[in-house]
Protein backbone atom coordinates (compact mmCIF):
# COMPACT_ATOMS: atom_id res chain seq x y z
CA UNK A 1 0.00 0.00 0.00
CA UNK A 2 1.29 3.32 -0.69
CA UNK A 3 1.86 5.76 1.91
CA UNK A 4 -0.39 8.56 0.55
CA UNK A 5 -3.51 5.72 0.47
CA UNK A 6 -2.70 4.76 4.05
CA UNK A 7 -2.60 8.50 5.60
CA UNK A 8 -6.21 9.15 3.48
CA UNK A 9 -7.36 6.21 5.20
CA UNK A 10 -7.42 8.50 8.02
CA UNK A 11 -8.92 11.42 6.48
CA UNK A 12 -12.40 10.95 8.46
CA UNK A 13 -13.91 13.62 10.44
CA UNK A 14 -13.20 11.82 13.53
CA UNK A 15 -9.52 11.02 13.31
CA UNK A 16 -8.88 14.64 11.97
CA UNK A 17 -10.73 15.26 15.83
CA UNK A 18 -8.30 13.36 17.41
CA UNK A 19 -5.07 14.81 15.86
CA UNK A 20 -6.58 18.25 16.35
CA UNK A 21 -6.87 17.22 19.95
CA UNK A 22 -3.49 15.92 20.49
CA UNK A 23 -1.84 18.22 18.60
CA UNK A 24 -3.12 21.18 20.66
CA UNK A 25 -2.41 19.33 23.86
CA UNK A 26 1.09 19.13 22.92
CA UNK A 27 1.17 22.72 21.93
CA UNK A 28 -0.84 23.90 25.20
CA UNK A 29 2.21 21.41 27.09
CA UNK A 30 5.15 23.44 25.74
CA UNK A 31 3.79 26.82 26.53
CA UNK A 32 2.92 25.65 30.26
CA UNK A 33 6.59 26.48 30.98
CA UNK A 34 7.48 29.45 29.72
CA UNK A 35 4.10 30.86 31.11
CA UNK A 36 5.35 29.12 34.32
CA UNK A 37 8.51 30.85 33.82
CA UNK A 38 7.38 34.00 32.85
CA UNK A 39 4.72 33.91 36.15
CA UNK A 40 8.24 33.00 38.50
CA UNK A 41 10.06 35.96 37.51
CA UNK A 42 6.82 38.34 39.69
CA UNK A 43 8.43 36.81 42.56
CA UNK A 44 11.75 37.76 42.11
CA UNK A 45 13.00 39.73 39.34
CA UNK A 46 9.59 42.21 39.08
CA UNK A 47 11.05 44.24 36.55
CA UNK A 48 12.19 41.72 34.11
CA UNK A 49 8.51 40.79 34.34
CA UNK A 50 7.59 44.46 33.31
CA UNK A 51 10.21 44.73 30.28
CA UNK A 52 8.70 41.16 29.43
CA UNK A 53 4.70 42.47 29.35
CA UNK A 54 6.07 45.34 27.38
CA UNK A 55 7.68 43.29 24.70
CA UNK A 56 4.79 41.30 24.88
CA UNK A 57 2.57 44.34 23.75
CA UNK A 58 4.05 44.24 19.98
CA UNK A 59 1.36 43.25 17.42
CA UNK A 60 2.90 40.25 16.36
CA UNK A 61 3.30 38.30 19.85
CA UNK A 62 -0.76 39.59 20.53
CA UNK A 63 -1.23 37.82 17.52
CA UNK A 64 0.44 34.61 18.36
CA UNK A 65 -1.83 34.72 21.48
CA UNK A 66 -4.50 34.18 19.18
CA UNK A 67 -3.61 31.26 18.02
CA UNK A 68 -2.82 29.90 22.02
CA UNK A 69 -6.27 30.86 22.90
CA UNK A 70 -7.39 28.51 19.02
CA UNK A 71 -5.34 25.68 20.42
CA UNK A 72 -6.97 26.19 23.71
CA UNK A 73 -10.48 26.61 22.75
CA UNK A 74 -9.48 23.30 20.37
CA UNK A 75 -8.26 21.34 22.95
CA UNK A 76 -11.48 22.16 25.28
CA UNK A 77 -13.94 21.68 22.52
CA UNK A 78 -12.48 17.95 21.25
CA UNK A 79 -12.16 16.88 24.81
CA UNK A 80 -15.61 17.81 25.87
CA UNK A 81 -16.74 15.87 22.19
CA UNK A 82 -14.74 12.86 23.94
CA UNK A 83 -16.35 13.05 27.31
CA UNK A 84 -19.71 13.33 25.03
CA UNK A 85 -18.88 10.22 22.74
CA UNK A 86 -18.08 8.17 26.01
CA UNK A 87 -20.23 8.82 28.88
CA UNK A 88 -23.40 9.93 26.62
CA UNK A 89 -25.72 7.68 24.74
CA UNK A 90 -25.35 8.84 20.93
CA UNK A 91 -25.24 7.32 17.97
CA UNK A 92 -24.70 9.17 14.80
CA UNK A 93 -23.98 13.07 15.86
CA UNK A 94 -20.24 12.45 16.24
CA UNK A 95 -20.01 14.75 12.75
CA UNK A 96 -21.90 17.51 14.55
CA UNK A 97 -19.67 17.43 17.64
CA UNK A 98 -16.84 17.24 15.76
CA UNK A 99 -17.67 20.55 13.87
CA UNK A 100 -19.28 21.80 16.80
CA UNK A 101 -15.88 21.47 18.57
CA UNK A 102 -14.24 23.24 15.10
CA UNK A 103 -16.62 25.86 15.67
CA UNK A 104 -16.10 26.52 18.98
CA UNK A 105 -12.70 26.82 18.71
CA UNK A 106 -12.32 28.97 15.84
CA UNK A 107 -15.13 31.24 17.48
CA UNK A 108 -13.23 31.90 20.74
CA UNK A 109 -9.90 32.55 18.28
CA UNK A 110 -11.59 35.23 16.26
CA UNK A 111 -13.49 36.74 19.48
CA UNK A 112 -9.81 37.63 20.79
CA UNK A 113 -8.56 38.65 17.82
CA UNK A 114 -11.31 40.65 17.37
CA UNK A 115 -10.88 42.11 20.82
CA UNK A 116 -7.43 42.82 20.33
CA UNK A 117 -8.21 45.02 16.79
CA UNK B 1 -14.59 3.86 -17.93
CA UNK B 2 -11.71 1.94 -19.61
CA UNK B 3 -11.67 -1.38 -20.93
CA UNK B 4 -9.11 -2.76 -18.71
CA UNK B 5 -7.84 -2.46 -14.50
CA UNK B 6 -4.60 -2.49 -13.57
CA UNK B 7 -4.35 -4.57 -10.62
CA UNK B 8 -1.51 -4.22 -8.56
CA UNK B 9 -1.36 -7.13 -6.05
CA UNK B 10 0.15 -8.56 -3.46
CA UNK B 11 1.67 -11.50 -3.86
CA UNK B 12 4.27 -13.61 -0.43
CA UNK B 13 3.71 -13.62 2.54
CA UNK B 14 5.61 -10.37 4.89
CA UNK B 15 8.57 -10.01 2.56
CA UNK B 16 6.32 -9.99 -0.91
CA UNK B 17 5.64 -7.70 -3.54
CA UNK B 18 3.48 -6.17 -5.38
CA UNK B 19 2.41 -7.98 -8.86
CA UNK B 20 0.40 -6.00 -12.24
CA UNK B 21 -2.34 -7.76 -13.55
CA UNK B 22 -4.77 -6.43 -16.73
CA UNK B 23 -8.03 -7.35 -15.80
CA UNK B 24 -10.80 -6.25 -17.96
CA UNK B 25 -13.18 -3.57 -16.85
CA UNK B 26 -17.14 -4.34 -16.36
CA UNK B 27 -19.88 -2.90 -15.28
CA UNK B 28 -21.14 -4.16 -11.59
CA UNK B 29 -17.71 -5.69 -10.65
CA UNK B 30 -16.87 -6.47 -7.40
CA UNK B 31 -13.49 -5.93 -6.55
CA UNK B 32 -13.90 -10.17 -5.48
CA UNK B 33 -14.77 -10.71 -9.05
CA UNK B 34 -11.30 -8.74 -10.20
CA UNK B 35 -9.57 -11.05 -7.74
CA UNK B 36 -10.88 -14.30 -8.93
CA UNK B 37 -10.96 -13.13 -12.88
CA UNK B 38 -7.10 -13.20 -11.90
CA UNK B 39 -6.99 -16.32 -9.92
CA UNK B 40 -8.95 -18.65 -12.39
CA UNK B 41 -7.50 -17.04 -15.73
CA UNK B 42 -4.31 -15.25 -14.96
CA UNK B 43 -2.32 -17.14 -12.09
CA UNK B 44 -4.05 -20.02 -10.37
CA UNK B 45 -1.54 -19.79 -7.68
CA UNK B 46 -3.08 -16.13 -6.48
CA UNK B 47 -3.72 -17.43 -2.40
CA UNK B 48 -7.39 -15.53 -1.28
CA UNK B 49 -10.26 -16.28 0.67
CA UNK B 50 -13.72 -15.96 0.14
CA UNK B 51 -17.09 -18.23 0.76
CA UNK B 52 -20.77 -16.08 0.74
CA UNK B 53 -20.25 -13.42 -2.00
CA UNK B 54 -22.99 -12.11 -0.60
CA UNK B 55 -21.48 -10.21 2.72
CA UNK B 56 -22.73 -12.44 5.04
CA UNK B 57 -19.57 -14.61 5.90
CA UNK B 58 -17.01 -11.99 6.40
CA UNK B 59 -14.26 -14.10 4.62
CA UNK B 60 -13.23 -11.89 1.49
CA UNK B 61 -11.97 -8.40 3.42
CA UNK B 62 -8.71 -7.30 2.07
CA UNK B 63 -7.29 -4.15 1.64
CA UNK B 64 -8.11 -2.09 -1.83
CA UNK B 65 -6.74 1.33 -2.21
CA UNK B 66 -5.77 1.40 1.58
CA UNK B 67 -8.74 0.71 3.39
CA UNK B 68 -10.14 -2.26 4.67
CA UNK B 69 -13.23 -3.49 2.54
CA UNK B 70 -15.30 -6.25 2.23
CA UNK B 71 -14.45 -7.09 -1.09
CA UNK B 72 -17.49 -9.21 -2.54
CA UNK B 73 -20.00 -6.10 -2.08
CA UNK B 74 -17.62 -3.36 -3.07
CA UNK B 75 -18.03 -2.14 -6.63
CA UNK B 76 -15.23 -2.02 -8.47
CA UNK B 77 -16.42 1.66 -9.61
CA UNK B 78 -17.01 3.21 -6.40
CA UNK B 79 -12.92 1.97 -5.42
CA UNK B 80 -11.33 2.76 -8.46
CA UNK B 81 -8.30 5.39 -8.99
CA UNK B 82 -7.53 6.25 -12.54
CA UNK B 83 -8.38 2.75 -13.91
CA UNK B 84 -6.21 1.59 -11.16
CA UNK B 85 -6.97 -0.95 -7.79
CA UNK B 86 -4.46 -1.52 -5.04
CA UNK B 87 -5.50 -5.07 -3.21
CA UNK B 88 -3.32 -6.04 -0.27
CA UNK B 89 -4.11 -8.53 2.74
CA UNK B 90 -5.97 -7.00 5.58
CA UNK B 91 -3.34 -4.69 8.12
CA UNK B 92 -2.22 -5.86 11.87
CA UNK B 93 -2.64 -9.55 11.06
CA UNK B 94 0.20 -12.35 10.41
CA UNK B 95 0.92 -12.56 5.99
CA UNK B 96 0.23 -16.17 5.03
CA UNK B 97 0.61 -15.49 1.22
CA UNK B 98 -0.43 -13.16 -1.14
CA UNK B 99 -3.80 -12.02 -0.08
CA UNK B 100 -4.32 -14.02 2.86
CA UNK B 101 -4.28 -13.35 6.22
CA UNK B 102 -3.40 -15.77 9.70
CA UNK B 103 -7.08 -14.73 11.15
CA UNK B 104 -6.31 -16.31 14.69
CA UNK B 105 -4.88 -13.11 16.26
CA UNK B 106 -8.15 -11.71 15.86
CA UNK B 107 -10.40 -14.90 16.92
CA UNK B 108 -7.89 -15.20 19.65
CA UNK B 109 -9.08 -12.09 21.09
CA UNK B 110 -12.20 -12.24 20.93
CA UNK B 111 -11.99 -15.17 23.41
CA UNK B 112 -9.30 -13.44 25.42
CA UNK B 113 -12.38 -10.50 26.21
CA UNK B 114 -14.50 -13.42 27.05
CA UNK B 115 -16.76 -13.19 23.81
CA UNK B 116 -18.14 -17.03 24.44
CA UNK B 117 -21.71 -17.07 25.64
CA UNK B 118 -21.82 -18.42 29.60
CA UNK B 119 -25.31 -19.74 30.40
CA UNK B 120 -27.17 -19.39 33.69
CA UNK B 121 -29.53 -21.63 32.04
CA UNK B 122 -29.50 -25.65 31.64
CA UNK B 123 -31.28 -27.21 28.43
CA UNK B 124 -33.61 -28.42 30.31
CA UNK B 125 -35.13 -25.12 31.60
CA UNK B 126 -37.78 -23.02 29.78
CA UNK B 127 -36.85 -20.62 27.37
CA UNK B 128 -35.72 -16.99 28.72
CA UNK B 129 -38.21 -14.68 27.80
CA UNK B 130 -35.80 -11.16 26.75
CA UNK B 131 -38.37 -8.39 25.69
CA UNK B 132 -37.16 -7.05 22.27
CA UNK B 133 -37.97 -3.27 23.45
CA UNK B 134 -35.94 -3.90 26.69
CA UNK B 135 -33.13 -1.50 27.00
CA UNK B 136 -30.48 -3.75 27.63
CA UNK B 137 -31.74 -5.59 24.24
CA UNK B 138 -32.06 -2.76 22.47
CA UNK B 139 -28.57 -1.27 23.03
CA UNK B 140 -27.46 -4.19 21.23
CA UNK B 141 -29.30 -4.38 18.26
CA UNK B 142 -27.03 -3.18 15.66
CA UNK B 143 -23.86 -4.86 17.54
CA UNK B 144 -25.10 -8.37 17.13
CA UNK B 145 -25.02 -7.80 13.41
CA UNK B 146 -20.95 -8.76 13.60
CA UNK B 147 -19.69 -10.80 10.90
CA UNK B 148 -16.16 -11.13 12.07
CA UNK B 149 -14.32 -9.55 8.79
CA UNK B 150 -11.91 -8.31 10.06
CA UNK B 151 -12.14 -4.76 8.52
CA UNK B 152 -12.59 -3.07 12.09
CA UNK B 153 -9.02 -4.64 13.73
CA UNK B 154 -7.00 -3.56 10.35
CA UNK B 155 -8.15 -0.37 10.75
CA UNK B 156 -7.24 0.05 13.47
CA UNK B 157 -4.59 2.31 14.73
CA UNK B 158 -4.53 1.73 18.35
CA UNK B 159 -3.98 -2.33 17.34
CA UNK B 160 -1.09 -1.57 15.16
CA UNK B 161 0.64 1.06 18.15
CA UNK B 162 -0.15 -2.02 20.69
CA UNK B 163 -0.56 -5.24 19.40
CA UNK B 164 -2.37 -6.76 22.60
CA UNK B 165 -5.38 -4.34 21.96
CA UNK B 166 -7.80 -6.48 22.23
CA UNK B 167 -9.53 -4.77 19.31
CA UNK B 168 -12.92 -3.37 18.18
CA UNK B 169 -14.85 -6.56 16.98
CA UNK B 170 -13.24 -8.49 20.26
CA UNK B 171 -14.43 -5.29 22.63
CA UNK B 172 -18.17 -5.59 20.26
CA UNK B 173 -18.95 -9.32 20.93
CA UNK B 174 -17.97 -8.44 25.02
CA UNK B 175 -20.63 -5.25 24.74
CA UNK B 176 -23.00 -7.32 23.65
CA UNK B 177 -22.71 -11.05 26.41
CA UNK B 178 -22.65 -7.65 29.09
CA UNK B 179 -26.49 -6.63 27.86
CA UNK B 180 -27.15 -10.44 27.76
CA UNK B 181 -29.20 -10.90 31.13
CA UNK B 182 -28.79 -14.69 30.30
CA UNK B 183 -25.20 -14.40 30.44
CA UNK B 184 -23.35 -15.38 33.72
CA UNK B 185 -19.65 -14.08 33.32
CA UNK B 186 -20.21 -10.55 33.34
CA UNK B 187 -18.21 -9.75 36.63
CA UNK B 188 -15.19 -11.98 34.51
CA UNK B 189 -16.04 -10.35 31.44
CA UNK B 190 -15.75 -6.99 32.44
CA UNK B 191 -12.47 -7.75 34.54
CA UNK B 192 -11.13 -8.80 31.04
CA UNK B 193 -12.17 -5.81 28.74
CA UNK B 194 -11.14 -3.34 31.65
CA UNK B 195 -7.07 -4.09 31.92
CA UNK B 196 -4.72 -1.85 30.14
CA UNK B 197 -5.29 -3.61 26.38
CA UNK B 198 -9.29 -3.49 26.90
CA UNK B 199 -11.78 -0.58 26.45
CA UNK B 200 -9.58 1.95 27.81
CA UNK B 201 -7.01 1.76 25.32
CA UNK B 202 -9.14 2.71 22.76
CA UNK B 203 -7.97 6.49 21.03
CA UNK B 204 -11.83 6.94 19.74
CA UNK B 205 -9.73 7.48 16.17
CA UNK B 206 -13.52 5.89 15.25
CA UNK B 207 -11.55 4.06 12.11
CA UNK B 208 -13.56 1.04 12.90
CA UNK B 209 -16.92 2.99 12.47
CA UNK B 210 -16.15 4.31 9.69
CA UNK B 211 -15.16 0.88 7.98
CA UNK B 212 -17.55 -1.50 9.27
CA UNK B 213 -18.98 -2.62 6.20
CA UNK B 214 -22.35 -3.19 7.89
CA UNK B 215 -22.28 0.04 9.22
CA UNK B 216 -22.07 -0.81 12.94
CA UNK B 217 -20.75 1.45 15.55
CA UNK B 218 -17.98 -0.46 17.57
CA UNK B 219 -16.87 2.66 18.93
CA UNK B 220 -20.36 3.12 20.64
CA UNK B 221 -20.05 -0.53 22.00
CA UNK B 222 -16.09 0.17 23.65
CA UNK B 223 -17.61 3.67 25.15
CA UNK B 224 -20.30 1.29 26.87
CA UNK B 225 -17.76 -1.00 28.07
CA UNK B 226 -15.74 1.76 29.54
CA UNK B 227 -19.41 3.51 31.23
CA UNK B 228 -19.75 -0.26 32.96
CA UNK B 229 -15.77 0.28 34.02
CA UNK B 230 -16.22 3.26 35.30
CA UNK B 231 -19.70 2.27 37.21
CA UNK B 232 -17.97 -0.86 38.42
CA UNK B 233 -15.03 0.72 39.45
CA UNK B 234 -16.87 3.21 41.86
CA UNK B 235 -18.93 0.86 43.18
CA UNK B 236 -15.09 -0.60 44.17
CA UNK B 237 -16.24 -4.06 41.78
CA UNK B 238 -13.63 -3.47 39.50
Amino acid sequence: MSGLQKWRARGHVAYLAFVVHRVSGVLLALFIPLHLWTLGKALNRPQALDSFLVWSDQPLVKFAETGLVLMLALHLGCGLRLLMLELLAWRQWQQTLAALAAAGGVAAALLFALRLA
Amino acid sequence: MSQTLQVDVWRGGADGHYQTFEVPHREHQTVLDVVTYIQRELDPSLSYRYACRVGMCGSCAMSVNGKARWTCRTHVKRVVEHGRLRLAPLDNLPRIKDLATDMAPFFDKIGQARGTFVPTRTRHDPFAAIAPDSPARASIDEAIECIGCGVCYASCDTVAWNPDYLGPAALNRAWTLMQDSRDAAHAERLLAVAGDAGCHACHTHMSCTERCPKQLSPTASIAGLKRLALGAALKGEL
